[in-house]
């Protein structure tokens, strides 16, 4: 009988067949277990492709891409048209050397013969203000801004000479800007980890509602199924990231704001780090609460705890972005270090050396979930039916 | 040759597994037979390792099983499962994978099962979008797909219609006669009685008979004989130590106190007339399966 599996079982054995009539000992070596490493990458390989095969998934990546983009832009846009468009001014010769340097590149000067030449353009609209020599006499100038009927707001800024003013306390409060950073870092951690997190919830689930993971079990180790989960959502997860960082870098610079990307550039690069390691953390722990249940329709339920740890970060920096004690707290707390710290490090309140106190805190953090993730894991997937009790998964 | 010895399981409070020994010999296939929480899946688990034993060894050759042993096991679980959304040819050749082989190789092996399972049509298809009993078809290939050296199917029949059934039988017993191990747990006693080589009964977690098939008809025979007679036979019924279980006529079906009595029965019915009939009647798997789990 053939020990590959020929169509006709019942058939006498042809002799043609060669190689496949031999007994089993005869086959091609079997092959030896594949060792832990290449089990974890096949298992993540496996969780890339099904989601990259996602629709839904794509459509929700490129949509958050798509805002990103859009609001830099936007951001961008709206700034170029409130400073850099030049103001029309005429002057005469006697006042085109009062404009200070500073004020000039804002300018587009018209140099005319007389005032009465001057007024009419004003009149006409062609500029919003002519710079005439002062006739009343009591300006401590030597000029006057003449404009049809409302005061030129931005000439007039522009020629004020303002006081250098200095801050005692720095740094307590970026105003609306440092608002906008904390969102947006806020923002991006929120959804990316609750995007990976709630798909490695399902697919947990997932392997052991259709019992596949009995299967899986009996071909590799069961840390190797943990770790190849959170290995190839935390590559999708890190991609994501990546991409939005490398979005808002070149956005920023394209649209003019390198002012900002200064600023940014340094904290973006330690959310990135900070999401890897913070998101293998949230991933242990969705994977682990969602090895409890048996259905999909339970994960919301036991996920709940990890939600609200993704969530919290995010409404915390939304509500107190302003306060530097809260701030500081959280840029030490594993869950909203990720988002607290990059926020600091952007406004300028941490010190060189607390991302790496804060890092090497999330990293002992993570290591410590990570094993005891990997032992509830172990103790819940082959558990059916009710959820497991935590105290139960852990005991084992 | 695949041995447990004395293997214990407890949940909890509560021992499912009460010194359970048994072996599964190469070449044959070995029917594990009993009720439902009578301890097959878990010791089919503990087998695979996905399970651990309380107590107990279990052995391959006389050497404790590693995992490179257990690596070469093909494992068909009772509750069904394999990827919903992701597409049967894909699938098998990832478990494949897993067991170690190349790419190609788990490619050639998944076509080549598809083929003698009559899936290969399907093999581009997403599980889901299967019916029932090619999706059963498609988890018996997950089973095989990596050529194991031992096969653990727990109600490989469950669910398939009897068509499937012939197709997976042939499909096993290939692998059997090819020497592989081959046990597997069902409730459907018939398809057993017709399948297997040997047999063990399980019930509350204990073993209550093993052995080869004929052996265990034999232990359990009863001194129940079948006599079909040209004549009528009524005078059976006044012999001593014969006990007629039914009669018709030419026709009884009777228990005999020792062979001796058999034999002066059918010297008799000799003598009446012509005797179309006289043999001792083997006890079905199901009558055995009533008497050892009592």
């Amino acid at each position: 009988m053939s020990t590959r599996t020929s169509p006709s079982p019942s058939s006498p054995t042809p002799p043609s067949r060669g190689t496949s009539s031999a007994p089993a000992s005869a086959r091609p070596a079997a092959p030896q277990a594949p060792g832990f490493a290449s089990s974890v990458w096949l298992v993540s390989e496996r969780e890339i492709r099904a989601r990259l095969r996602s629709k839904a998934f794509l459509i929700s990546s490129a949509l958050l891409l798509v805002i990103i983009l859009g609001s830099i832009l936007f951001a961008g846009f709206s700034a170029n048209s409130a400073g850099s468009e030049a103001t029309k001014v005429a002057v005469v010769d006697a006042t085109s050397e009062v404009i200070p340097a500073a004020a000039a590149k804002s300018f587009d000067v018209t140099v005319v013969d007389d005032e009465q030449a001057a007024e009419k353009l004003v009149r006409d609209g062609d500029v919003e203000a002519a710079i005439l020599p002062d006739r009343s006499g009591d300006s401590p100038l030597l000029f006057e801004v003449v404009a049809n009927d409302s005061a030129p707001t931005s000439v007039v800024q522009a020629l004020s000479t303002a006081p250098k003013v200095v801050l005692l306390d720095q740094g307590a409060d970026a105003g609306f800007l440092g608002y906008l950073v904390a969102i947006a870092f806020g923002l991006v951690f929120f959804s990316s980890a609750m995007t990976f997190g709630s798909t490695i919830a399902q697919s947990v689930v997932e392997e052991k509602q259709t019992r596949v993971v009995e299967i899986l079990m009996s071909a590799i180790p069961v840390r190797a199924l943990l770790a190849g989960k959170v290995l190839g959502n935390s590559i999708l997860a890190f991609a994501q990231i990546a991409l939005i960082a490398v979005i808002a870098i070149v956005g920023l610079t394209v649209t003019g704001q390198s002012d900002l990307l200064t600023g940014l550039g340094a904290p973006i690069v330690w959310f990135v780090i900070f999401f890897v390691i913070g998101f293998v953390l949230l991933a242990a722990l969705f994977a682990a609460t969602a090895a409890l249940v048996s259905r999909q329709e339970d994960v919301g339920s036991t996920t709940m705890p990890v939600t609200m740890l993704v969530m919290l970060p995010y409404f915390a920096v939304i509500f107190f972005n302003d306060n530097p004690t809260v701030l500081a707290i959280m840029s030490y707390i594993p869950f909203s270090a990720p988002v607290g710290m990059p926020v600091r490090l952007f406004l300028g309140t941490a010190e060189w050396w607390e991302p790496l106190l804060s890092l090497a805190i999330l990293a002992v953090t993570t290591v410590v979930v990570l094993l005891l993730g990997s032992k509830m894991y172990s103790n819940s997937l082959l558990r059916t039916g009710a959820r497991v009790k935590l105290g139960e998964a852990l005991r084992g | 040759m695949l041995q447990l010895e004395n293997i214990t399981r407890s949940y909890g409070d509560r021992q499912v597994l009460h010194d359970v020994s048994f072996t599964v010999q190469p070449g044959r296939m070995t029917g594990f037979v009993g009720g439902n929480g009578a301890g097959k899946t878990t010791t089919m688990r503990i087998i695979l390792g996905v399970l651990s034993a309380d107590g107990g060894t279990v052995t391959k050759d006389g050497k404790p099983l590693t995992a490179g042993d257990r690596h070469r096991f093909g494992y068909m679980p009772e509750e069904r499962g394999l990827y919903p959304k992701m597409k049967v040819e894909e699938q098998l050749v990832y478990l494949a994978r897993l067991h170690g082989f190349s790419s190609s190789r788990a490619t050639q092996n998944t076509r080549e099962l598809l083929e003698s399972l009559g899936l290969e049509e399907r093999a581009n298809d997403t599980l889901e979008s299967l019916s029932l009993g090619n999706q059963q078809r498609a988890q018996i290939a997950a089973a095989l797909v990596h050529q194991p050296d031992l096969l653990v199917l727990d109600e490989p029949f469950s669910g398939l219609d009897p068509l499937a059934v012939d197709t997976v039988v042939g499909v096993l017993k290939e692998r059997a006669d090819a020497g592989v191990p081959v046990l597997f747990s069902s409730h459907q006693l018939d398809i057993v009685e017709r399948l297997c080589d040997d047999l063990v009964i399980i019930a509350n977690g204990e073993i209550r008979a093993s052995g080869s098939r004929e052996a265990l008809r034999e232990k359990h025979a009863t001194r129940r004989f079948e006599l079909q007679a040209g004549t009528d036979i009524g005078w059976i019924r006044g012999l001593p130590g014969v006990d007629v279980v039914e009669f018709d006529g030419g026709y009884a079906l009777f228990d005999a106190d020792t062979d001796e009595t058999a034999q002066l029965v059918l010297r008799r019915a000799v003598e009446a007339g012509a005797v179309t009939t006289f043999h001792p009647q083997r006890p079905s798997l199901a009558h055995i399966f009533r008497e050892v789990i009592r």
